[in-house]
């Protein structure tokens, strides 16, 4: 291989490299990407903290945040759960519903949670992993953001911020019209 | 001396038949075969089989629930693919876009044999030159951009 060729080939051959780093500095982190984005909620039933039935189905028609947390969870879940209680009461009346989904927890670890932020939307515990694998979850928190049809069509992992919370929900809310 | 290799050859063979499998959180050979080909999603490259997490464990009763009800493991595996993604899958699938990844371990293998050959051989076509120059006492030959570069180099010294 002459000297002349091994001058372009070098270059040539860390393009892809440099184009595949400039690539994963334009993505973003937090976007993990979910094949249940635009498909159907995958419906569940479970009993909540407060005794009662917790599902998808019961609250068909509306717009609905899923959320799965653990009280495990340090920072995320706690810097979250003022803010869903907060939007949870600013959009009810709107027919907006929240579910918390507690996973890999302790029902009395769960509970104390709750009391700590008195947390007034549904929250149950998720005892065999089902629900939060037919989600697809990786890890906590994350929230599915669902269209009045039934349909998942956003997911957010990490916290949820006001700002995500209301643009998500507000967009639903505004196709429902 | 030859019942001596004999022996040893013999216990080379047979031991292994009888060594232990290596430990794993699963016992039944059905349910460890789909798991160990899953991700365990809060782990670093650990198969669900092999994860001690209570995520993985999740993950292994649900593998072990659906081939109970009658999945195969390649249904099951396909329950998993439908909520993470092939992401979930330890080995890619062996279909469209993924071989490209299955293949170019052999490509770049392939690449460096053809790469080291064509060196080689001028590496050899080089010496050669060099020694038959020898034997008729002609003066070995230079490659025409050495010999430009010398030429170069002798007029820059010769303007200093």
């Amino acid at each position: 291989m002459s000297r002349r060729s091994l001058r372009w080939l070098l270059p040539a051959a860390a393009l892809p490299v440099l184009a595949l780093l400039a690539y994963g500095f334009r993505v973003n982190h937090r976007d993990i990407p979910s094949p249940l984005v635009n498909r159907a909620a995958t419906p569940f039933t479970l009993t909540s903290y407060a005794g009662e039935p917790m599902s998808l189905e019961a609250n068909k028609g509306r717009v609905i945040v899923v959320n799965f947390w653990a009280s495990w969870c340090i920072p995320a879940c706690y810097e979250e759960a003022p803010v869903l209680e907060r939007n949870w009461r600013t959009y009810k009346d709107r027919g907006v519903v929240v579910l918390g989904v507690d996973i890999q927890d302790k029902a009395d670890a769960g509970r104390k949670f709750i009391d700590q932020f008195s947390l007034t939307f549904p929250n149950a515990l998720d005892p065999t992993g089902k629900v939060s694998i037919d989600y697809g979850v990786y890890g906590v928190p994350e929230t599915f953001f669902i269209d009045a049809r039934g349909n998942i069509r956003a997911k957010h992992v990490g916290a949820v911020t006001d700002a995500v919370f209301q643009r998500e929900v507000e967009r639903l809310l505004a196709e429902t019209k | 001396m030859t019942r001596l290799v004999s022996l040893v050859l013999l216990w080379l063979v047979v031991t292994p038949a009888f060594a232990q499998p290596p430990a794993t959180n699963v016992e039944d050979p059905r349910l460890y075969d789909v798991a160990s080909q899953l991700r365990c999603v809060v782990c670093q490259n650990l198969s669900v089989a092999d994860s001690p997490s209570e995520m993985a464990q999740q993950m292994r009763a649900l593998v072990r629930e659906r081939l109970r009800a009658g999945d195969t493991p390649e249904q099951v595996l396909q329950y998993f693919v439908d909520k993470y993604g092939e992401w979930i899958l330890l080995s890619p699938r062996r279909r469209g876009f993924n071989w490209l990844v299955w293949s170019a371990p052999l490509t770049a293998t392939i690449i460096g044999l053809i790469v080291a050959g064509f060196t080689i051989r001028r590496w050899t076509a080089r010496r050669r030159a060099r020694l038959s120059a020898m034997a008729t006492g002609a003066p070995p030959p230079v490659d025409p951009a050495m010999r430009e570069r010398i030429r170069r180099e002798m007029e820059l010294e010769g303007e200093r």
